[in-house]
């Protein structure tokens, strides 16, 4: 048995150690918001926060995991009350086929929890790990920078 | 009567000892030029061979910032450094300097103004190189966009803070001319040595260092610790265990996936990049040089890796560890073991070394995307794993490997490592 929280959520799981936090949060608790994209961690569409550091879900083992905290894209907000950074997706319009938006917004929360004023430079560099292969990343840039110009609260 | 003459010879060894002090610790400045003469592209050319072959771009580029502009920090036991701006800026960068004062600097460790260098600045090294080289080093320089940047100010501790007592140093470890090629030895070989011993620098870091921060001449090769990271020896590659062959080498020199090997990291890896620069015959002739330092006596044999011991309990949670973390990458199935004969981990360096440092490091920092043309990626598992986590890894890697010598002390290395680095 693994103990994960998950979304500030206790959860009992029976499942081995060396399963990867990705295939627990989609298949054993239902979170789909974190994607399956490469498995290797080079692509991020798996992103979620562990002690609020983002981390590659698709890499990181469960039996790693004891006493930490996971938070996933579904924590950020839900469909009628979205979190800022879902919001200004959805304004800018940063998603084409999606698939990489949840890992996107997941890493962006990660810096402006700890920078809410990052210059473009910062966010470039913070985002870099993160491939969206449908290149929206000029509205994902977009996106972030409105939060920021909000005062990046998130 | 007596009691002026010891007056008079205090003062006499007084006065001495200031002008030996005088002339100890005081260089002149050398005079400003605002007009440097356009060079021509062949001259610009080898400039920038020499400059990449020097690493220079490697320190003098900070993470972000403008090429040569300075600004990286080097910690070193006796306090922080940044490198400076050496673009042709007038005010902040060297635009202002000419070649007698660039190779005063290159050869001596002196700046146009006559100030003392640290010897952080491999002069040591810079002062073997020959003047056509320093002059066409020169020329590249400042021929590269002009930046305005002035570095941070330098953190030193008391005394070394004091510019004037490298003068000191260098009294101790300032020595040799410009390289002559040894007449009963190969022109390949030769060149390898000159850049090896000059422009590469490479005993720097290849070397340990002494209290106060000089190679060890006795030692040179012998391996030393930079950022970190161990530096490995470099006597008797091809002896080893696990021995190099001059294709492996040019290739992980290049930057590239050394078969059977793997590729460089950390600090290496820059420096690697920098090599893949430069004529590919330049690559081959620093291999052939290295290769050829025998082992010496001082090396003391480690007895060769064997594996198959029954794995302890902290193994077996490591083998867990590995299924879930590493074993989509390096797993004998995946599908990244067949690009470029890439090694099994068991007989990577970094497994194999007696240190477990440079695997602790790979694991937390990973290796950064980079210019070569298939990247050696690795994603950071800094925030993924804890510290018993990444202990619990090695462990079962070392017994995987070299089972007969397990590395001791685990835990207190990936804490100072840990402790060390500011991750983001």
């Amino acid at each position: 048995m693994i103990t994960l929280d998950i979304n500030g959520k206790t959860h009992e799981l029976d499942i081995a150690d060396d399963m990867p936090l990705l295939y627990a949060l989609r298949n054993q608790v239902g979170l789909n918001g974190a994607k399956y994209g490469c498995g290797l961690g080079q692509c991020g569409a798996c992103t979620v926060l562990v002690n609020d550091k983002p981390v590659f879900s698709c890499l990181t083992p469960c039996g790693a995991l004891a006493g930490k905290s996971v938070r996933t894209v579904e924590s950020l907000g839900s469909v009628d009350q979205p979190g800022p950074l879902q919001k200004a997706f959805i304004d800018e319009q940063a998603a084409q086929c999606g698939y990489c938006i949840a890992g996107m917004i997941v890493r962006a929360q990660a810096l402006l929890e700890a920078n809410p004023h990052p210059d473009d430079e910062t966010i470039r560099r913070h985002m870099a790990p993160n491939l969206c292969r449908c290149g929206t990343h000029v509205r994902i840039f977009a996106a972030i920078k409105s939060v920021v110009a909000q005062g990046g609260k998130v | 009567m007596k009691r002026k003459t010891i007056i008079g010879a205090v003062l006499a060894i007084g006065v001495a000892g200031l002008g030996f002090a005088f002339w100890m610790m005081w260089r002149p400045e050398i005079a400003t030029v605002s007009q440097h003469l356009n060079a021509d592209r062949e001259t610009l050319d080898r400039g920038r061979r020499v400059v990449e072959a020097g690493d220079c771009a490697v320190c003098h580029t900070r993470p972000g910032g403008a090429y040569m502009a300075g600004g990286l920090p080097l910690v070193t036991p006796f306090g922080t450094l940044f490198t400076t701006n050496i673009t042709p800026d007038p005010q902040s960068g060297i635009g202002q300097w000419s070649l007698d004062a660039f190779e005063r600097a290159m050869r001596e460790g002196i700046a146009r103004d006559g100030h003392f260098l640290y010897p952080a600045f491999p002069y040591v090294h810079y002062r073997k190189l020959s003047d056509a080289d320093i002059a066409d080093a020169y020329a590249f320089l400042m021929s590269v966009d002009p930046i305005k940047y002035t570095a941070p100010e330098n953190h030193m501790v008391f005394p070394m803070n004091f510019r004037p007592l490298v003068s000191f140093w260098n009294l101790l470890f300032l020595h040799g001319d410009p390289l002559e090629p040894l007449p009963n030895r190969s022109a390949q070989w030769n060149r390898g040595r000159y850049l090896v011993e000059g422009a590469g620098h490479c005993s720097s870091c290849h070397s340990p260092l002494n209290l106060i921060g000089g190679e060890k001449g006795s030692e040179l090769f012998n391996g030393g610790v930079v950022d970190g990271w161990t530096a490995p020896a470099l006597h008797g590659m091809t002896e080893a265990q696990h021995p190099w062959n001059e294709a492996q080498l040019v290739a992980y020199l290049t930057g590239e996936v050394a078969e059977g090997h793997g590729a460089a990291a950390g600090p290496m890896l820059p420096v690697s990049l920098s090599i893949a620069q430069l004529p590919a015959e330049d690559a081959h002739a620093i291999a052939q040089y290295i290769l050829d330092l025998k082992k010496t006596s001082s090396d003391a044999p480690s007895p060769p890796c064997t594996s198959g011991v029954k794995p302890s309990a902290t193994a077996l949670r490591g083998a867990a560890l590995f299924e879930g973390a590493c074993a989509s990458c390096h797993g004998r199935a995946a599908p990244m073991r067949v690009i470029e004969s890439r090694p099994a981990l068991a007989n990577t360096s970094a497994v194999r070394a007696d240190s477990p440092r440079n695997l602790i490091q790979t694991i937390l920092q990973g290796i950064p995307m980079s210019s070569a043309a298939s990247s050696h990626y690795m994603p950071a598992f800094a925030h993924n794993l804890d510290d018993t986590h990444v202990a619990a890894l090695a462990e079962y890697l070392r017994n995987e490997s070299c089972a007969n010598r397990p590395w001791t002390d685990l835990d207190k290395t990936i804490k100072s490592i840990r402790a060390q680095e500011q991750q983001p």
